[in-house]
């Protein structure tokens, strides 16, 4: 939210309280406390699930999965499994991991370079015509992520238009098969699919920057370089890690761009294997074990976007 | 000092040379001249990105009203995808109009519920400050960070392993959603009450009012654009969802429009029909965006503040 950032920094840090606050406190927790049931049952417990799902084994005549409850029987043999999905014969998965990663991290890259410049050119640039551009910017969050990957398989169709231009301007003599099982199809579906999100939070922080700041800058005798590299890139870099953070954790998880656009199992992700392994009942253990793994490996990255985005004032805690 | 760099090799060369050496700085000079030249590169670049993130939705969109099964050759313009074919038409096709009627039923529910939850936990754990309080404020951030995979893992666990009385289906994807949603009133409205601050509320009971009498009245009224901009919010990730539908919905007459065409898709398949369903995802979206806009603007008309770009960046979330 907008009024966020400058508003709460206007706020006064000590508030006094309103006279008879003490006897009020329950009235505060009752207004409260149909949303903490609520957490408590709906997100709190589930995630208890998932630990005592991966703790527990395997139902050996229905082949289920079997939860075990008490924490204190939760056994290691679905972690073992996982262990085994990444180390040994059977390790199948190491492999998706690193093309995961490899995958994150160039349409991470990618988003980034797009982004930057659009975002700094509207923040910075537009004028008067600002509305319409952030107007602009704006609309693909309104767009269903479904439809959006839609309009690309109706592109990149064999006899799509994005195939009719290649051919028109000679590039290529024949039609290429975007859509079967290409890497460099599912890293575009991944920038189209999360870029807005990314151009956002770095339009947000941009728009932020004092203009006055960089006017000082060049009357102090600094190039347009020199300002941006001196002056607008450090106040920048915040919401640049916030914009990293808020594209690669869900590109992690995702499976759902890679299966509309592929579908094969040369692009598989990480987030395709916990896919597969819920829709199999004698697998659902080994995915919620995997499930966990991922949790605790996401962990840091998680708490510091949260530490982050409270230090930077975007997120109010 | 840089006369005096070329100054140098100017005596030993000879005249054209000489003058060609001096044009170079002066060009250069004009065009640092004028610092706030317009970035034609960056504009330009601008308007390729937005061409590139709009363009293919709007040829999707003129898709679904081709003539023909195709969605890369036109063949002229028709309304069949939507109406007028018992199996083809999104509208009549009973598949097609349960995921429409699901994805609306979603929508409604799932946005009031959470509205009404989400806000008032918002305000108690703002006004209520105990460690208890903190320790929830934390889970409910939490709840608004994990990744959705995960998320949805544990929904489909919890539902398929300890509360099986809730089989997956409409209750599992309503409860979930709303879980999942909880965390947008929430932030929302504690930014408002932060940003407010206690001073209107002391004023009105200075002037009489009971504690009561100053929520109903003052901060309430003065907490409407953000339950307002909270509920546009809801009801746009509700209806695009992917994830925990895709996992939380049991057969087909319980999955929305996402997951329909996602599963319609598989592996590169499309057809028109698909464009017809997913435009009418868009004016679903398109038309919440604009009462949404239109709304912020006329709650927040007369606020210090109040404009165009703030409503656009409040009704995205940002």
């Amino acid at each position: 939210m907008s009024l966020s950032a400058t508003e709460i920094a206007q706020a006064p840090k000590n508030r006094t309280e309103p006279a008879g606050r003490t006897r009020l406190t329950a009235g505060w927790a009752l207004v409260a406390l149909p949303g903490m049931l609520w957490l408590v049952f709906l997100f709190l417990v589930p995630l208890y699930a998932v630990l005592s799902v991966a703790g527990g084994h395997l139902n050996a005549v229905l082949s289920t999965p079997e939860p075990t409850w008490n924490p204190l029987q939760w056994e290691m043999t679905n972690y073992i499994d996982v262990y085994h999905l990444f180390v040994g014969p059977t390790a199948f998965v190491g492999p998706i991991l690193l093309r995961t990663m490899i995958y994150v991290v160039i349409a991470a890259a990618i988003s980034m370079a797009v982004a930057f410049p659009a975002a700094y050119f509207v923040a910075r640039f537009a004028g008067r015509r600002k509305v319409l551009f952030l107007g602009l910017l704006i609309a693909p969050f309104w767009i269903s992520f479904m439809m959006r990957m839609l309009s690309w398989i109706d592109l990149l169709q064999t006899n799509g238009y994005v195939n009719r231009v290649l051919m028109a301007v000679h590039l290529t003599s024949q039609p290429f098969d975007w859509l079967g099982g290409k890497s460099v199809t599912v890293i575009l579906g991944l920038v189209y699919g999360y870029i807005p999100y990314l151009i956002l939070v770095l339009y947000a922080g941009l728009d932020r920057i004092d203009q006055r700041l960089l006017e000082a800058g060049r009357d102090l005798g600094l190039s347009r370089f020199e300002t941006f590299r001196k002056v607008t890139w450090p106040m920048a870099r915040p919401a640049v890690i916030t914009g990293l953070l808020i594209t690669a954790l869900p590109m992690i998880g995702d499976y759902f761009t890679n299966q509309m656009l592929s579908g094969s199992v040369s692009t598989s992700m990480i987030g395709n294997v916990v896919d597969a392994q819920l829709r199999t009942p004698s697998l659902q253990a080994q995915g919620a074990a995997l499930a966990v793994c991922l949790l605790v490996v996401l962990l840091p990255a998680i708490a510091f976007y949260v530490w982050h985005a409270k230090r930077s004032g975007e997120m109010v805690l | 000092m840089s006369i005096e760099v070329t100054q140098a090799p100017m005596a030993a060369t000879p005249a054209p040379a000489h003058g060609a050496d001096l044009v170079t700085p002066v060009v250069r000079h004009r065009f640092r001249g004028n610092p706030w030249r317009r970035p034609v590169f960056l504009e330009g670049f601008t308007w390729l990105y937005l061409a590139w993130s709009l363009i293919p939705i709007a040829i999707a969109v003129v898709f679904s009203f081709n003539n023909g099964k195709s969605v890369s050759t036109w063949q002229g313009f028709s309304t069949r995808w939507y109406w007028g074919s018992h199996s083809e038409s999104v509208f009549q096709n009973p598949i097609f109009r349960g995921a429409i009627q699901q994805t609306v039923k979603l929508g409604i529910s799932v946005t009031i519920l959470t509205l009404i939850i989400g806000v008032a936990f918002g305000i108690g754990i703002h006004r209520w400050r105990s460690k208890t309080s903190i320790g929830f404020n934390f889970v409910m951030v939490f709840s608004y960070v994990v990744p959705e995979l995960i998320f949805a893992t544990a929904l489909f666990f919890v539902f398929t392993q300890l509360f099986t009385g809730i089989s997956l289906g409409t209750a599992a994807e309503i409860l979930g959603l709303i879980t999942w949603n909880i965390s947008w009133p929430a932030i929302i409205v504690m930014a408002r009450l932060n940003a407010i601050g206690p001073s209107y509320e002391e004023a009105a009971a200075d002037l009489g009012c009971t504690r009561f009498q100053a929520i109903r009245r003052v901060l309430l009224p003065m907490l409407m654009p953000a339950i307002f901009a909270s509920a546009v919010l809801i009801f746009a990730t509700t209806i695009d969802d992917f994830v925990i539908v895709d996992l939380l919905s049991s057969n087909a007459a319980t999955q929305p429009m996402s997951v329909l065409i996602y599963s319609s898709t598989h592996g590169g398949q499309s057809g028109p029909q698909l464009n017809a369903l997913a435009t009418i995802m868009l004016v679903m979206s398109l038309v919440a965006a604009t009462v949404g806009l239109l709304g912020y603007r006329w709650i927040t008309r007369g606020e210090r503040g109040a404009n165009r770009e703030d409503a656009l960046t409040t009704i995205a979330g940002m």
